[in-house]
């Protein structure tokens, strides 16, 4: 069975239920989710003038701890990340490889000035962490049908996808387990 | 709808930054285009001699040969390519004099996601038009029906027909009924039979939405476009891409949205709100309402040249008293799909029961029926639901001893029902039906009415 490590980066998002995230993952695709409770410091990736962080560079960081047995390294940010020539980026992923980083920063109802909902904060931070685990299993977009592997550009987006991969996308990885 | 794959598309990336060519590189390889990058004038004119390309990016500000120049060389080699430019934030002149010289669009760095992936769709939509000489038709030679649309009535199989002949086909739908007829099913049952089954249907209650919000709601609008904006929002018309925009209750539009909405119908893209760039409509718009819209025509409170392009196409769906015969269908449908939901094992109606739920007159239609079997399954005790386990009106209600229906036999059975629904009281019931009190007594003594011992 492939190992998933989950990787709080900055600090630990708020909000967020960790455990759960795990238990969600490993219902929809068979990997086992292990996390590690500290969260790594990543001053080295901010941009101070953006006050966003870098993702190009957290990823190249979450390559460099290369925890031992793991397959896939996937980071969890409560800030804001880009990348330099986009606003933002909900996430990153090596296309076919190993790391992987998303940020719950717009993912909040909050951001948007709408009221809390842990049940939409949930199922949003569960896509995007499937999303960008897809990529790292070589998936890319999804055009097809409705499907985790969708583009999001805004929440809603997100939102209208659904938790789980089309059997296109699903029989692709299944195919490298 | 895609006759083509993302990787039949070739972008160029020219920058010369080395982490702008690598962050788009890798954003339009999760695409799944196929991605070239060039540092500089030079290198982008060899990979035009060798590469067939369809899209490029390019930052108009480089050293050496300057964006604008480019652009004027690439035409030479390349009358088709879709130029994109990138500009600097505050070289938005340049970008337009790249634009009046050909460029397909521009944006600012840094670029927002959104903008560009809508930019990107565009340029690509236009090469898939070209491309799609021969529209390919998908074949829809049988109906997915959708789970609760159940009737073997002549009135649903007449629908039925309706949905298979539409649903393949472009054409707007009005879905007329009255509420809880199931008009919202039938609007998914014509998106999952068309071509554009794969992407979203996007259900709009315009009755629920207030008019001050519809706007926003039905176009997004972008940051600060009225107070309150703090935040750009995508609408409805833009989820609904690709895929069927559902304007239900549209008869309680009002007139300016009225006048936005058939601008949209007529120019096929429309504007966020406080938006400069426009937005390609790309939706098939299934209607619905339970009012009498060539009413509202007539009476000045729906535009008649709105109604023509939304009703292209009419399905009317009939009311469950009009289809009796589908009730105990659909009532058995319904027992299975809540015993299922809540676990519980309870198979059957009794006779009498069923005998209660024909006779009723539903006039809350299918919705009233599902909610009357799921209360039913909750409240069951037995295993087989009987008179006792529907609602109470159903049981009052009157109940035809024969089918006649003379003007008496209706006069009877109304005072019967007003006597049985006031507890017998025959003053209250004089009084609601209009008539004195002597009259009444006169009546349930011609008719043979008697109070229940
Ligand atoms: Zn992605
Ligand atoms: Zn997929």
């Amino acid at each position: 069975m492939h190992n998933i490590r989950l990787i709080p980066l900055g600090a630990r998002p708020r909000d967020v239920s960790f455990d759960q995230l795990c238990r969600d993952i490993e219902m929809i695709i068979p990997v086992r989710i292990t996390q590690q409770d500290l969260p790594s410091d990543i001053d080295f990736a901010l941009d101070a003038s953006r006050k966003q962080y870098h993702s190009t560079e957290l990823l190249a960081r979450l390559l460099m701890t290369n925890p031992e047995g793991v397959h896939k390294i996937v980071g969890i940010t409560p800030y804001d990340l880009f990348v330099p020539v986009l606003t933002f980026v909900f996430g990153q992923a090596q296309l076919n490889n190993r790391a992987a980083v998303f940020s719950t920063f717009r993912l909040h109802n909050e951001f948007y000035g709408l009221p809390h909902s842990s049940e939409q904060l949930d199922s949003r931070c569960l896509k995007e962490a499937l999303h960008e685990i897809g990529h790292t299993y070589g998936l890319r977009h999804c055009i097809e049908r409705p499907c985790v592997m969708n583009s999001s550009t805004y929440v809603e987006d997100i939102d209208l996808k659904p938790a789980d991969f089309c059997l296109t996308c699903r029989a692709h990885i299944q195919s490298l387990f | 709808m895609t006759a083509f794959e993302p990787s039949d598309i070739t972008m160029m990336v020219v920058d010369d930054e080395q982490s702008v060519r690598q962050s788009l590189e890798a954003w339009f390889q999760d695409d799944g285009y196929t991605v070239l990058t060039a540092e500089n004038a030079a290198e982008a004119l060899k990979r035009l001699q060798s590469a067939q390309i369809d899209i490029i990016l390019l930052d108009i500000k480089m050293p050496g040969m300057d964006g604008l120049a480019l652009q004027d060389r690439i035409r030479e080699f390349n009358k088709d390519v879709i130029i994109i430019i990138i500009t600097a934030f505050g070289t938005v002149d340049t970008a337009v004099r790249a634009l009046k010289a050909g460029a397909f669009d521009y944006t600012t760095k840094p670029v927002d996601p959104d903008e560009l992936s809508l930019i990107v769709r565009n340029a690509v939509d236009r090469i898939r038009l070209e491309r799609e000489n021969a529209a390919l038709k998908e074949s829809l030679d049988h109906l997915q029906y959708i789970d609760d649309i159940v009737g073997e009535s002549v009135q649903m199989q007449k629908v039925f027909e309706l949905v298979r002949t539409v649903a393949p086909t472009e054409s707007n739908v009005l879905i007329l009924g009255e509420s809880g007829t199931g008009k919202e099913l039938i609007a998914r049952a014509i998106h999952m039979n068309s071509k554009r089954k794969y992407f979203p249907i996007i259900p709009v209650n315009c009755g629920a939405i207030p008019e001050t919000l519809l706007e926003s709601e039905l176009f997004g609008h972008e940051k600060g476009a009225f107070t309150g904006a703090q935040y750009r929002r995508k609408g409805k018309l833009e989820m609904a891409r690709g895929g069927t925009l559902f304007l239900d209750e549209i008869g309680t539009l009002g007139l300016k949205q009225q006048v936005d909405l058939l601008r949209v119908i007529e120019d096929r893209e429309f504007h966020r709100v406080g938006g400069e760039r426009s937005v390609k409509a790309d939706f098939r718009l299934i209607c619905a309402t339970n009012t009498d819209l060539s009413k509202a025509v007539h009476e000045g409170g729906f535009r008649e040249d709105l109604f023509y392009r939304i009703n292209v196409f009419t399905i009317t769906l009939p009311a469950l008293r009009e289809r009796k015969s589908d009730i105990p269908l659909l009532a058995e449908h319904f027992l299975r799909r809540h015993a299922t939901a809540m676990n519980r094992k309870v198979e059957h109606f009794s006779s009498e029961a069923m005998e209660l739920l024909q006779q009723y007159d539903w006039p809350g239609n299918v919705r009233e029926l599902v909610n009357a079997v799921e209360r039913a399954v909750v409240i069951n005790a037995t295993g087989t639901i009987g008179a006792d386990d529907l609602p109470l009106q159903m049981i009052r209600a009157p109940r035809p001893v024969h089918s006649d229906s003379s003007l008496a036999e209706v006069e009877r059975r109304h005072i019967q029902h007003m006597l049985e629904s006031n507890g017998w009281n025959i003053s209250r019931t004089a009084e609601k039906l209009s008539i004195d009190r002597a009259t009444l007594y006169h009546k349930i003594e011609k008719y043979g009415l008697k109070r229940p011992e």
